[in-house]
C-alpha cells in the first residue's frame, strides 16, 4: 500500500519502475503466505523480473521523467474512486477467505484434488489442472503470448530491413 | 561494458546456473511448483542478462533472431501438435490418455510436451521483445 502510493506520487520514472518491481516481489511473498506457490513463482519471475527489464528498456526509448499532465486529474480520480468503491462493495458478498463452504470449493475442486492423482498421476495438482483439465485455456494463453510476440516484431522489429521479404508479407497478412 | 570486470565474471558464473534452474523448473513442474511459463521466463532472463552485460551484438550471435522467430512459432505448433496427435490416435483434442498404452503415461508425456511448447514460446517471445526494444534504443 505504501509502495503503491509512492509509485503514484513519484515523478522519476526510473524509481517508479524499480518500485513496481518491489511491489511485484512483495505480492509474490503474499502469494506464498496464501499457499499459492505456483502463482507466487510466476509473479516473482514475470512481474518482478521480466516486466521490470522491459519497462527499463522502454524508458531508454522514451524519457526518464514524467511530464506534468495538461488536463485536470479530478474526473479520472472520481471515476477510479467510484470503480474501486463498487469493486470493494462487490467483495462484501464474497465468502470469507478459506471458507470450505464457498462455491469455488464445491464445484470441481474436490474432484481435481481427490481424483487427479489417479487420472493424471502427477503430484502437483496445479500442473494437472493447467495442462490437462484446462488444456484449451493454456493453449489460448500460449497463443496470446505468440500473438504479442509477433505484434512487437511486426511493429518494431522490421524497421531496418528492406521491404518485400516474403516471410514478413505473409505475417502481415494475418493482421486484423 | 568493457571495464565491468566483476559484473562480467559474476554473470559468466551465474548464467549456466540460471539456465540449469530454468530446465529444472521446466521438467520438474509436474512434481513441484513451476512449469512452462516460469521456466520460459527464467530461460529468457539468462539471455537478457547476457545481452545486458556483453552487449546486444554478441547476444545476437549466441541466439540468432531467426532461431528466436522459429521458436516463437515452434512452441505453439508443438502444443497444438500434441492435440492433433491425440486426435489422430483416436481421442479428443488434447486428450493425452491415448498417447501411450497406459493412460497415466500418456497424460505424463502429453503434459511434458505441452509444457515444453509453452516454455519454448514464452522464452522466445521474451527474448524477441527484449532484443527488439534494446535494438531500437541505439
Amino acid at each position: 500500500m505504501v509502495i503503491a502510493i509512492a509509485i503514484v506520487r513519484m515523478r522519476d520514472l526510473f524509481a517508479t519502475v524499480m518500485l513496481t518491481g518491489i511491489f511485484s516481489l512483495l505480492s509474490a511473498g503474499l502469494f506464498v503466505v496464501w499457499d499459492a506457490v505456483d502463482v507466487a513463482f510466476t509473479e516473482a519471475s514475470v512481474g518482478a523480473g521480466i516486466v521490470t527489464v522491459l519497462m527499463l528498456g522502454t524508458l531508454s526509448l522514451t524519457g526518464k521523467s514524467e511530464k506534468t499532465p495538461a488536463y485536470s486529474p479530478t474526473l479520472p480520480l472520481v471515476v477510479t474512486v467510484l470503480t474501486g468503491a463498487a469493486l470493494i462493495y462487490g467483495t462484501l458478498d464474497m465468502p470469507l477467505y478459506g471458507d470450505p463452504a464457498a462455491p469455488i470449493h464445491q464445484h470441481v475442486a474436490p474432484r481435481y484434488l481427490n481424483e487427479s492423482y489417479g487420472e493424471i498421476g502427477l503430484p502437483n495438482v496445479v500442473t494437472s489442472v493447467l495442462a490437462s483439465y484446462r488444456g484449451y485455456d493454456t493453449l489460448g494463453e500460449v497463443t496470446v503470448i505468440f500473438t504479442a510476440g509477433i505484434s512487437v516484431l511486426l511493429l518494431l522489429g522490421t524497421t531496418r530491413r528492406t521491404k518485400g521479404k516474403s516471410k514478413d508479407d505473409r505475417e502481415e497478412g494475418e493482421k486484423p | 561494458m568493457r571495464h565491468h570486470i566483476v559484473l562480467r565474471v559474476v554473470a559468466k558464473l551465474l548464467i549456466p546456473l540460471i539456465l540449469l534452474f530454468a530446465l529444472y523448473v521446466q521438467f520438474h513442474g509436474d512434481y513441484g511448483p513451476g512449469g512452462g511459463f516460469q521456466a520460459g521466463v527464467i530461460f529468457a532472463a539468462a539471455f537478457i542478462l547476457y545481452a545486458i552485460i556483453f552487449g546486444l551484438e554478441s547476444a545476437r550471435l549466441v541466439v540468432p533472431p531467426t532461431i528466436i522467430r522459429a521458436g516463437v512459432a515452434l512452441g505453439v505448433l508443438l502444443y497444438a501438435g500434441v492435440g492433433v496427435a491425440s486426435l489422430l490416435l483416436g481421442g479428443t483434442f488434447l486428450d493425452y490418455s491415448v498417447l501411450a498404452h497406459d493412460p497415466l503415461h500418456g497424460q505424463h508425456y502429453g503434459i511434458l510436451l505441452v509444457e515444453l511448447g509453452v516454455g519454448i514460446t514464452v522464452a522466445s517471445v521474451m527474448i524477441a521483445i527484449f532484443f527488439t526494444f534494446a535494438g531500437r534504443s541505439r
